[in-house]
């Protein structure tokens, strides 16, 4: 790396694995730590005044679900305190109203809710949890009442994906600034379940453009954030914006991810914030350094012009698709794997929905992370 | 929504959620925002600071012209994109 490496600008904090809600697209890992392995209050609270010290603006209290953490209140005050930019990603089954007043008044800045689709009963079978969309209202109502911004999060797949556009408009009625829409992303719990959640090419490309036109009717009311759906595109997303260029995680155990897969991957060293300073974990972990900037990679990305714009892809897509993670993400064109995309697109998406793997903790496993 | 939205006695101001901060780790101001966020130039800031939602639009672009000894008109135009801008992306409202 000749230029410094400029400061991270969000952290993803994974709280817990803990959820009430088993969505078949969840990106934790199949194997999750449970609550005797999570880092402690104290040491989130260092993790977070650290995060702060070396210019994290964005601080993402994540999960599973952070409400299933006692301490959540204590944790986001923490964040405010240090002024970090506090943002809730929430199914939003575990808040009160109680709870709810308390983090607002204690500095909260922002509310990711998530829905699993614009249909009671759809979303319920969807998160596997009956009463969560009626939840999900009645905690949107609350964050509109407060003035705080809300954006809603959905993630498309072929159960919910004829109602895509609708979800914008669901959203518009809560009072939402943002949304995102997120085509699922095959890694961690939605890999498992691809040939489940697969639409096909032409339900892909309809629920693609109703979302875009929606961004034009609705232009100044909502920010649509619209992620493409992957496996019918011609070139690979910047997967985290570059791999530890911006963003990195920190898992409920104190692991420093540069994202939620990087585990999968087969040899790299990451360190954890519980024996090390989140800077040396930043700049100095070899997994980081990996796959940072462009010096990694192979053609055709080496010699190609896009390769600052998307970073080859994701290493992890590479690692699942082409058995090397240091290879172009199979589904760029250019990839010479990128015939197995269309393959896979096709066969998975021509399957029945029924019958996911339902997200789970496996309570054997969990010492494997520690 | 587009700059036609304003008018001379609009009185701009950064919605809830959305706001400056003074960033020692980079050496600039920022602005805040749910995902997001904006590294802001000298003018930017200046023209952020204003909207508090009491000051129209007619004395924020006076006090920056006077204050950078610039053509209102030019003044007018810069205020009038940025927050064009931060309105559609729904940072800012009147
Ligand atoms: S994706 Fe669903 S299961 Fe996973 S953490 Fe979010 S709400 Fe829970
Ligand atoms: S070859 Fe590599 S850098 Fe070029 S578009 Fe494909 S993935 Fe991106």
């Amino acid at each position: 790396m000749t230029n410094p490496l400029p400061p991270p600008s969000g952290m993803l904090a994974e709280l817990t694995y803990r959820c009430p809600l088993s969505c078949p697209y969840c990106s934790n890992p199949l194997e999750m730590a449970g609550r005797h392995a999570e880092m402690s209050t104290q040491e989130w609270k260092r993790i977070f005044s650290q995060a702060a010290e070396i210019g994290v603006l964005h601080a993402h209290l994540s999960g599973g679900e952070p409400a299933s953490r006692r301490d959540l209140l204590e944790l986001v005050a923490h964040c405010a305190q240090v002024g970090l930019y506090t943002n809730l990603i929430t199914s939003g089954v575990g808040l009160t109203k109680k709870l709810f007043d308390d983090l607002v008044a204690a500095g909260l800045d922002h509310v990711q809710l998530s829905i699993q689709d614009a249909k009671a009963e759809s979303a319920d079978w969807i998160g596997g949890y009956p009463g969560g969309f009626a939840k999900k209202l009645e905690v949107a109502q609350w964050v509109a009442e407060s003035g705080l911004p809300l954006t809603v999060n959905a993630v498309i797949h072929r159960a919910n994906i004829s109602r895509a556009a609708a979800m914008v408009d669901f959203a518009v009625n809560l009072s939402a600034r943002r949304i995102e829409i997120a085509h699922a992303q095959y890694y961690g719990w939605a890999l498992r379940n691809r040939g489940h959640l697969m639409p096909t090419r032409e339900q892909s490309e309809r629920a693609y453009a109703e979302v875009e036109a929606r961004r034009v009717f609705y232009k100044g009311r909502i920010v649509i954030d619209h992620v493409a759906p992957d496996y019918h595109a011609k070139y690979p997303k910047a997967c985290m914006s570059g791999w530890g260029r911006l963003t990195f995680n920190v898992t409920p155990t104190g692991k420093v991810l540069p994202c939620h897969a990087a585990e999968t991957i087969p040899g790299l060293e990451f360190w954890n914030a519980r024996e090390k300073s989140l800077a040396e974990c930043w700049t100095d972990s070899p997994g980081f350094n990996a796959y940072r900037g462009t010096d990694w990679m192979k053609e055709p990305c080496r010699s190609c012009e896009r390769k600052t714009e998307d970073f080859g892809g994701c290493r992890c897509q590479a690692l699942a698709l082409a058995a090397d993670p240091a290879a172009t993400d199979p589904i760029c064109s250019k990839s010479p794997r990128h015939h197995l995309i269309g393959e896979i697109a096709a066969r998975e998406s021509s399957e029945k929905v029924e019958g996911f793997a339902p997200r789970r903790m496996a309570p054997t496993k969990v010492a494997d992370e520690v | 929504m587009s700059e036609d939205n304003f008018t001379a006695e609009s009185r701009p101001f950064l919605l809830r959620g959305v706001r400056l901060k003074h960033d020692l780790v980079r050496k600039c101001w920022v602005l805040l925002a749910p995902e997001r966020f904006l590294r802001l130039n000298g003018i930017s800031v200046d023209i952020l600071q204003r909207c508090d939602g009491s000051a129209p639009l007619t004395r924020i672009v006076d006090e920056l012209a006077d204050k950078y000894r610039a053509d209102r008109v030019v003044v007018e135009r810069d205020v009038r994109a940025l927050l064009a801008g931060l309105l559609e992306k729904r940072m800012l409202a009147l």
